[in-house]
């Protein structure tokens, strides 16, 4: 079978070349290297110190974390909006089942990856799909949807700039709203250049004409359009959808059937919730008073109407997220996906972005859900990757409380990993600085030594590493305010 | 806050990481307080707040500590600390404990209660009760904003105010002041390369800066920038506010053993 995609025409000559580390590819691996490995290798590429001096420079310039006036009133709004929908997070899906149904729209519910990946499989094969266009969506990387796709024989095209740029070199997005942060236009441009067999340079403006003009024979051949949703509305059945290209659009209407993959916290109580929701969704993302493009999807295309599919599919995937209810994460299903605790997060740029975290959400909200969606056992450990500085709390445009969920997630992961000699010396060092001798000992041992006080500390697990790339602190006059004065006050 | 008169006697709780291997930042802040008036205590049992154990995800050392921390200081006036982050673990971390079933109760709640709001940063109390200190220093000096300062305790302009009264001071204001360091506590220790690498972006822009000081308000942070400081990362001499604050009394009094230099350096 040749390629219909004229999009991807050419993308095998685009090959992974050296921007993509191997932890930047979208097949996952069952088991990933140990965290502070995979971090070290992402610090000392060349290229993250050019994401970071980008990320940097956004969080100032678009004053990410700072909320002046009205727009902290907003804030408060769609923090409250987003918990008014959890808290019947059931009724508000019944609710939107019942609304998407009434409009002409299929709602498929799946507990899990594989049940969502099979109610779209049903789809593509009745409908002998070959060709799917995509807009941008989480879940469906979430998922895999791609791998999965392409496995039945459909060519899937992404068609947000962002994620085309990535899906050429197939690299997962490497944050929530701007999968290809971590490349310079040069990267864009050698990238399109080789899809192109001839030199495009890097002007951005003639790189995004290139991309729209491989996309447009495929938006006119897809068999089926693939969207995410961004907000789907229980009042009204409706999904909206933020772009800044307008391909979400062209996915939804275009294609003779439409799937829009969703998963169940996206859903909210009512239309004029999207009043909020929308702008704030659009600040704090992409820095704009409102994006571009919003689509509202209000069902299949109806008797009469020119444009529109003929039929619409929602997938609504719960992927775990029903077990986060009631428990002390609840507020992180309050999200919205903008992507502005990533872009605020120190350690998320110094690690060059999401690919580090070795998972599909990356930076403070992916360590924060990744533990609690993820099966793997090495993916717990990531709520220690932050240096728990609160810049995305102050970021996040519904006040997830994201750096208090960080330490609770530490100490579930302690809870269940840590070793009875971990818990021991931990508590064994308590114990010794809570006693006025105890300590008293540590700091006569600290003197002596003129290091650490490693007596204890060195068997605590964080004792290594401080040496490697700092000079030891020197503790040659530990416990001095604690000296009685002989000089009459000067010291 | 709420400025009622000065307490006049203080309890210093220095912070583990001052006590250990920041002399200057406990006992600079001794003499500012004494300088003010203030019947300065510096409580012999003090340790550690237990934040370590907190963000490293064992609650119950943590709980153990904060219990100690509250024996130590529950029963004074006020209690001032060189350490913004420790300050934010007493306003922020304990009560969160506190309401922990497993570590927590109700008694513990109340204490904290009692005792959070008395609690102050250094800059904190000179703000409010340290105008009258003559304080005078020729440098010239950038703020690093400790994350734990700024976010958990919601402190930024104290030390700025502080800093404002100082003679001869110029503060530079810079562009990452408000960026994390990559201290973080064990993080620094579990990731020492991105945390060294985070320590140069901050050092960094300090040196592009031409400081005399880049200057802050807690130990671990200054402990970790110094370090990487004389390994290889961008020079710049890190001071503790308390102790920059201490050599500004002195130089104001004429006592000064350090200004010289200064002087020399800000008027060649
Ligand atoms: S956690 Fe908050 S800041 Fe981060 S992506 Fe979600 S809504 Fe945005």
């Amino acid at each position: 079978m040749s390629p219909r995609s004229s999009a991807l025409a050419g993308a095998e000559r685009v090959g992974t070349d050296r921007e993509r580390p191997e932890y930047a590819s979208t097949h996952i691996p069952p088991h990933r290297r140990p965290l502070p490995l995979m971090v070290a290798d992402a610090v000392h590429r060349p290229e993250t110190e050019t994401t970071r001096a980008r990320l940097s420079l956004r969080t100032r310039e678009w004053d990410i974390g700072r909320w002046p006036g009205a727009r902290a009133e907003q804030r408060e709004r769609a923090a409250y909006l987003r918990r008014r929908t959890l808290a019947d997070l059931e009724g508000n899906l019944a609710r939107l089942t019942e609304n998407i149904e009434a409009n002409g729209g299929v709602v498929h519910r799946a507990k899990d990856a594989a049940e969502a990946l099979a109610a779209i499989e049903r789809i593509v094969t009745r409908r002998q799909a070959q060709l799917a266009v995509k807009s941008k969506s989480m879940v469906s990387e979430e998922i895999h949807l791609n791998d999965h796709l392409t496995g039945l024989g459909v060519e899937v095209v992404e068609t947000d700039l962002g994620e085309y740029i990535v899906q050429i070199a197939d690299e997962r997005p490497a944050h929530i709203v701007a999968p290809a942060v971590h490349l310079s236009r040069t990267d864009v441009g050698r990238r399109f250049s080789a899809i192109a067999g001839r030199d495009l340079g890097d002007d951005p403006d003639d790189l995004a004409a290139f991309a729209r003009e491989q996309l447009r024979e495929d938006f006119r051949n897809a068999d089926v359009g693939i969207s995410g949703v961004n907000f789907a509305v229980a009042e009204t059945g409706t999904l909206a959808l933020v772009t800044n290209e307008g391909n979400a659009d062209m996915v939804t209407s275009q294609p003779p059937v439409h799937i829009a993959v969703m998963t169940l916290e996206k859903v909210v109580q009512e239309f004029a919730d999207l009043e909020t929701l929308l702008p704030i969704l659009s600040k704090a993302g992409a820095n704009q008073e409102i994006t571009v493009y919003q689509t509202l999807v209000n069902g299949p295309r109806r008797e009469g109407e020119t444009d529109g599919p003929e039929e619409l599919h929602v997938v609504i995937l719960d992927g775990g997220r029903s077990d986060i209810v009631g428990t002390r994460y609840e507020e992180a299903l309050a999200c919205i996906r903008c992507g502005a605790c990533q872009t605020a997060c120190p350690v998320f740029g110094a690690v060059g972005g999401g690919h580090a975290y070795g998972n599909v959400y990356g930076g403070p909200i992916g360590a924060v859900i990744t533990p609690l969606l993820s099966d793997r056992p090495e993916d717990r450990d990531l709520p220690y990757l932050s240096s728990l500085c609160g810049a995305c709390g102050d970021a996040c445009p519904v006040k997830i409380p994201l750096p208090d969920m960080l330490v609770d997630l530490r100490a579930d992961y302690q809870e269940e990993t840590a070793s009875p000699a971990t818990r021991a010396a931990w508590r064994a060092w308590a114990r010794t600085w809570a006693s006025r001798a105890g300590f008293a000992a540590t700091i006569a041992g600290a003197r002596a030594s003129a290091v650490l006080p490693e007596r204890v500390l060195r068997r605590l697990p964080m004792a290594g590493g401080w040496a490697r790339g700092r000079s030891m602190p020197s503790t040659k006059d530990a416990g001095q305010m604690r000296r009685r004065r002989r000089d009459g006050g000067r010291r | 806050m709420t400025a009622g008169p000065m307490p006049r006697r203080v309890a210093l709780f220095a912070s583990c990481a001052a006590d250990l291997a920041m002399a200057p930042a406990a006992t600079g802040a001794k003499r500012l307080l004494e300088a003010l008036g203030v019947e300065v205590d510096v409580p012999a049992g003090q340790s550690c707040c237990g934040q370590v154990a907190l963000n490293s995800g064992h609650r119950e050392p943590a709980a153990t500590l904060a219990r100690h921390w509250l024996d130590t200081f529950a029963g004074y006036e006020a209690v001032v600390s060189p350490s913004g982050s420790c300050v934010s673990t007493v306003h922020h971390g304990y009560p969160r404990l506190a309401a922990e079933e497993s570590v927590g109760s109700s008694r513990m709640a109340e204490r904290v209660a009692a005792t959070a709001p008395r609690t102050y940063e250094l800059t904190q109390f000179l703000a409010t009760w340290g105008a009258d200190l003559a304080l005078e220093l020729p440098a010239r000096v950038g703020w690093h904003d400790s994350c734990h300062m700024l976010r958990m305790l919601g402190e930024k302009q104290s030390p700025r105010t502080v800093l404002g009264r100082v003679r001869g001071l110029t503060l530079h204001e810079l562009e990452n002041a408000e960026s994390c360091c990559g201290f973080g506590g064990t993080f620094a220790t579990k990731f020492p390369e991105l945390s060294c690498a985070m320590g140069d972006a901050k050092l960094g822009a300090a040196a592009a800066a031409d400081l005399d000081y880049l200057v802050s308000a807690d130990p671990g942070c200054l402990l970790h920038l110094g370090g990487r400081s004389r390994a290889g990362g961008p020079e710049v001499p890190v001071i503790h506010v308390a102790e920059l604050l201490s050599r500004a009394l002195d130089h104001a009094r004429g006592q000064d053993g350090h200004g010289e230099t200064l002087v020399e350096r800000s008027t060649a």
